[in-house]
């Protein structure tokens, strides 16, 4: 495929993603981040993201299977989760756990549940969506491309 | 009773509850009381059905009661009334009965002298004194002594032996009386009414009793044998045995048709003794007299006599065998009556008077009225007590409702603040989204035009965050979380970045502005910068809103200061004074704006006071924002700092704005303990005063404003007709160390011979017409200074003598690093141009602050940390990471080679405030001992006299993480997490000296 068009591709899938509200601003700042210095970061840090997250998610699900749930910690994991998201910008797996932690603080044990499965649909949705993300990415580059939209 | 004693609790209540909290209040002021409410509240919830159904019980009980007793009362009046009656007609009826009793008694007497007239004149004598005639008459005559009776007769004993000899003496046989089988019981006066016509000759009997006298009126009955009539027989047979008088039982009179009866009484021949037998007296017996009595007759003049206003109705009886009725009309009426025993003296016989009212009696009015009477006002205290009871309760009801209305306004207060926070800040992260979009659109390929219109979104939505923190700042003063800082800041290069912000807009509309610190404000200060900023940028956004020509001009001043001033300005000829202003414009005084000031008012003479900021760490600032705008109208003066006011309708259209700005310095100010004050003439101008309290920064550690050596000990000549303007440059240059002189005439001061540089303002040269070539011929051309002009940006190039190149251009407004630069460049020549033209790029001084420096970021989340570091590494830093507190503690033992540390504040084991705790533990023990010279104080080269690493918070929740909590476990600041240039720009600032600079 052609560069441009495959740049073209991805900055359509980029802006969907602003637009869809599954990406925020934080994202920018951290693809702005990533320079000659740097190379990769961004990648780095949404892998990252994906293995934490992931794991954490599990964790979540098999807390929330138990017997006894402990919910200090599944607050704890919620909490942790939000973090991530917020920092790599991952705006609607934030909200949701803003959400779940607002159950939480009212005491809404059925309405933290309720938030198990629209987190794990989130994470997926980001998962899939960045990890096609980064193939485009890596496609430019392969191409001998530059990534569109990462200059300041 | 207890329904009132209840009533009167429930009345006391409110009144000692009250009592209660007034000295509850006093001693403790909110905990008890609400407690004690509380307590109340819920005792309240848990009585108040009973007492409601109490209430109603007793209230019916005290109706039915008072009913009962109403009842009863008028029962017993009735039946007083009715007893009251009864005894008076017993005495009526008595009285009556007596009365007929006596005049009975007394016609029965004269029948008895009549009788024994009768055996003296004509038994006892012979032959007999009385004849039929003689009687006759003398009975008539008599007859008023014997009101009762209408007539008498006599009759005498014969016996049959003597029957001829009687009839023959008499002239008249012995006739028997009619007893026909209708009226056996009629005696001979009735007889010889209707009946006796046809009268017998008497049959024989062994005795008869032949009447030989009878009154004229009932002759016909002599000769009538009164034995043969059966009453009368019984009647004469009795009244011989007993002696005395004897009646029959009653009958209709002949005549009157009335009722009557007759009396007998027996002649005897001989007095007899009282004692004597029955069979003595019949047989001593001669003769018998008779008396009719007419009873009705007698009853009724009785009855008139005692007529009196209450009638009655009378009824005499025979009672001796029945009931035979001998007066009154037969009706027997219904109601109260009294029976009064009659005597007539004869034994044998019974007779009573009924007496009964004739008129019903009358209602009991008295008793009705009474016991109705007390009925309803029964009732009316029985309402009234319900009513009252009902009242308290309703009141305690509204009491209770007002305090649940009242708590749920004030929390509804807390949540309008809350959600005003909360909304702002939700606000502010999609507009990132905006502008960061925005931002990424302008780096694409875009003409000019599209170029425009983002750049204009940008902005639009740049001044949209701008508001927002400003709805977020009226929000957090209005819930009283607004706190100031306190830390140390330089007011002279605020004041110049403040200026700076407003210089492109001054551009554009041709105004000069300047600010002007006086010398005796300190460097440096401890206070809220940032705070002080807003204040002045909205004074200076006003002013230049509503400015169209003129200047602007910013001064700070000591209040004592501000006091010589005022002295000076009383001095000052009001005609020079307006001229003596930056533009020359007419100004509005600013002695007016603050002469308000309570600060001002102690004593008349300002001079009196002794100044408290002198004698202690506590400077009072005076800053006045002056503009030559068109002012404030006087009717809208009095609410220019209430919130959301404007001047009016269209102003807001004009000029935009929401009108909250002026209301939040004011509340600023306040929190400074200062007073904001302003004085306005429309079409002059206005000027915004205020004073902030702020302290002098004791602590030598912080760095005071870079001052430039390279000037020292240089001379400048100032030459500016306008003495404020010179005033404001002579300022400036001050500040960089250079001492300056100022003039109003150029020619007099150009034979100094150490003059480095001459400063003239753009309009003073134009004036004075000068040029280069004329100004250099003044000096020697070993000497000749550099010429500098000051000039307004929009007066550039419009006059071909400053293209001149031998003249240095200086763009208003005056800034003490713009000022450095531009006298390097033309002083020693070279230097980066247009390097601080502007102020520098926010990453670009990021990165002048950050390069190099050692800095830990300690957070428990991987993303997070790498995130983190990867921004700070973007700024040059070298990062470390720690991924738990206890690491950060270990990375943080002192002596270390950080120049920083940015911590998480939640973490699972150790959360950022205890790493903070202890980390500051260590330093505390460390720096102990560097006092006492136990351990070296070289580390790497460094002197180090106090260990104390800045560590910043990151906190995803910039609301919630309260300033104060960060810095009571020693942390130096926060920055929000994901890190936001300017805020880390900010905080970093406070810590680290730019690199650029000290290189």
């Amino acid at each position: 495929m052609d560069v441009s068009m495959l740049q073209r591709t991805y900055t359509d899938l980029l802006t969907s993603l602003f637009r869809e509200g599954i990406l925020n601003q934080q994202f920018i700042e951290l693809q702005q981040l990533q320079d000659e210095n740097n190379p990769g970061f961004v990648n780095e840090v949404v892998s990252l993201f994906f293995e934490d997250a992931g794991r954490l998610i599990t964790e979540l699900i098999s807390n929330f299977n138990q017997q006894a749930v402990d919910y200090k910690k599944v607050d704890a994991y919620v909490h942790q989760l939000k973090g991530s998201s917020a920092s790599i910008g991952a705006e609607k797996i934030r909200s949701v756990c803003q959400t779940f932690r607002e159950y939480y603080d009212k005491n809404d044990i059925q309405g933290c549940y309720n938030c198990i499965q629209p987190l794990k649909q989130e994470f997926m949705t980001f998962k899939s969506k960045l990890e096609a993300l980064f193939a485009l990415e890596q496609q430019i580059v392969a191409a001998g491309g530059s990534i569109p939209m990462m200059r300041h | 009773m207890t329904w009132f004693i209840i009533a009167g609790i429930m009345e006391q209540k409110p009144r000692i509850v009250n009592q209660i909290k007034l000295n509850f209040s006093l001693v403790w002021p909110e905990l008890s009381l609400k407690s004690w409410r509380t307590h109340l509240y819920n005792q309240y919830f848990v009585t108040r059905k009973v007492r409601e159904t109490w209430r109603r019980k007793l209230l019916l009980l005290w109706i039915v009661g008072w009913i009962v007793f109403s009842l009863s009362l008028l029962w017993y009046m009735n039946s007083t009334q009715v007893e009251k009656r009864r005894e008076t007609l017993g005495n009526m009826c008595d009285e009556r009965a007596r009365m007929l009793q006596d005049q009975f008694n007394v016609s029965m007497n004269h029948l008895q002298a009549l009788a024994i007239l009768v055996s003296t004149f004509h038994h006892s004598k012979n032959p007999s004194a009385i004849d039929q005639a003689t009687f006759a008459r003398y009975a008539e005559r008599t007859a008023f002594e014997r009101p009762l009776t209408s007539g008498v007769a006599y009759a005498v004993k014969v016996l049959h032996s003597e029957r001829e000899q009687f009839e023959r003496m008499q002239g008249w046989t012995i006739k028997k009386m009619y007893s026909s089988k209708k009226s056996t019981a009629r005696d001979q006066g009735d007889g010889g009414s209707t009946e006796v016509t046809p009268q017998e000759i008497s049959p024989v009997a062994y005795e008869y009793a032949p009447v030989i006298f009878a009154q004229d009126a009932y002759k016909h009955v002599v000769s009538l044998d009164m034995l043969s009539g059966h009453e009368d027989r019984e009647n004469i047979l009795r009244a011989r045995e007993v002696g005395k008088g004897v009646l029959t039982a009653p009958f209709p009179l002949v005549k009157s048709n009335r009722l009557g009866v007759i009396l007998t009484y027996a002649v005897y021949k001989s007095e007899l003794p009282s004692n004597a037998t029955p069979n003595e007296r019949i047989e001593a017996a001669i003769g018998y007299l008779g008396g009719i009595f007419d009873i009705e007759a007698l009853v009724d003049k009785l009855l008139h006599q005692l007529a009196c206003k209450q009638s009655i109705s009378v009824n005499v009886y025979d009672t001796t065998n029945g009931q035979i009725r001998m007066y009154g009309s037969n009706q027997t009426g219904r109601g109260m009556s009294h029976i009064s025993a009659l005597n007539f003296g004869d034994p044998s016989r019974k007779h009573e008077m009924h007496c009964r009212f004739t008129q019903k009696p009358p209602l009991p009015w008295l008793a009705i009225t009474t016991s109705f009477g007390t009925l309803v006002i029964a009732f009316l205290i029985g309402y009234i007590f319900s009513a009252t009871v009902t009242r308290i309760a309703k009141v305690e009801d509204d009491y209770h409702q007002m305090m649940e209305l009242k708590k749920r306004a004030e929390a509804a207060d807390v949540a309008k603040s809350q959600f005003l926070a909360t909304v702002s800040h939700e606000i502010r992260t999609p507009m990132n989204g905006v502008l960061g979009m925005l931002q990424m659109l302008m780096d694409t390929e875009l003409d000019v035009t599209q170029q425009d219109y983002v750049r204009t979104a940008q902005a639009s939505g740049k001044a949209l965050v701008s508001l927002i923190n400003t709805v977020l700042d009226q929000a957090k003063i209005e819930s009283g979380k607004l706190e100031l800082e306190a830390v140390p800041f330089n007011l002279r290069s605020l004041l110049d970045d403040t200026l700076s912000l407003f210089s492109g807009k001054a551009q554009e509309k041709g105004l000069e502005l300047a600010v002007y610190v006086s010398d005796q404000v300190p460097e440096t200060l401890v206070g809220d910068p940032g705070r002080i900023r807003q204040i002045i940028t909205n004074f200076m956004g006003n002013s230049i809103k509503f400015t169209e020509r003129g200047h602007i001009y910013l001064t700070v001043h000591l209040v004592d200061e501000a006091a010589s001033l005022w002295e000076v300005e009383t001095e000052t000829d009001p005609q020079s004074r307006t001229n003596n202003t930056l533009s020359g414009y007419a100004v509005a005084s600013r002695k007016r704006s603050w002469e308000n000031f309570s600060i001002f008012q102690h004593g008349s003479n300002p001079f009196d006071r002794p100044y408290v900021s002198s004698s202690s760490d506590q400077i009072t600032l005076i800053i006045s924002v002056e503009d030559t705008g068109v002012g404030i109208p006087y009717e809208a003066q009095s609410r220019i700092f209430t919130p959301f006011m404007q001047v009016g309708p269209s102003i807001a259209r004009i000029h935009g704005g929401t009108g909250i700005g002026l209301s939040i310095s004011k509340c600023l100010v306040g929190l400074m303990k200062g007073e904001i004050g302003f004085a306005s003439r429309p079409q002059i101008g206005s000027t915004f005063t205020f004073t902030a309290v702020l302290t002098r920064n004791r602590s030598n550690s912080t760095s005071s404003e870079y001052k430039p050596t390279e000037f020292y000990g240089m001379n400048a000549l100032i030459v500016d007709h306008r003495a404020v303007r010179a005033q404001v440059t002579s300022y400036h240059l001050r500040r960089l160390g250079i001492k300056s002189e100022l003039t109003t005439n150029l020619s007099q001061f150009l034979s100094k011979p150490s003059l480095n540089m001459v400063l003239i303002d753009k309009e003073t040269w134009s004036l004075e017409a000068i040029t280069w070539s004329n100004f250099a011929s003044m000096f020697t051309s070993s000497t000749i200074p550099k010429l500098f002009i000051l000039a307004n940006p929009t007066l550039k190039n419009n006059s071909p003598s400053f293209q001149d190149v031998n003249l240095n251009i200086i763009l208003k407004p005056l800034r003490a690093s713009m000022l450095q630069v531009s006298l390097q460049r033309a002083l020693f020549g070279g230097g980066d141009k247009g390097n601080c033209r502007n102020g520098v790029a926010g990453n670009l001084s990021l990165g002048s602050l950050l390069q190099g420096k050692r800095i830990l970021v300690v957070d428990d989340n991987s993303v997070n940390l790498r995130v983190a570091a990867g921004a700070l590494k973007k700024y040059g830093a070298e990062v470390t990471t720690a991924d738990s507190g206890k690491r950060a503690i270990e990375f943080l033992k002192p002596p270390h080679t950080f120049d920083a540390c940015f911590m998480d504040i939640q973490m699972p084991e150790m959360d950022g405030f205890e790493a903070t705790r202890r980390i500051r533990g260590m330093e505390a023990v460390l720096n102990d001992r560097i006092k006492r010279d136990e351990v070296c104080r070289e580390i790497n080269g460094k002197v180090i006299q106090n260990w104390h690493i800045p560590i910043l918070a990151m906190t995803a929740d910039v609301i919630q993480a309260t300033h104060e909590e960060c810095l009571k476990s020693g942390m130096d600041g926060y920055v929000s997490k994901p890190f936001e240039g300017e805020q880390l720009y900010r905080e970093v600032a406070r810590f680290f000296k730019p690199n650029t600079k000290l290189s």
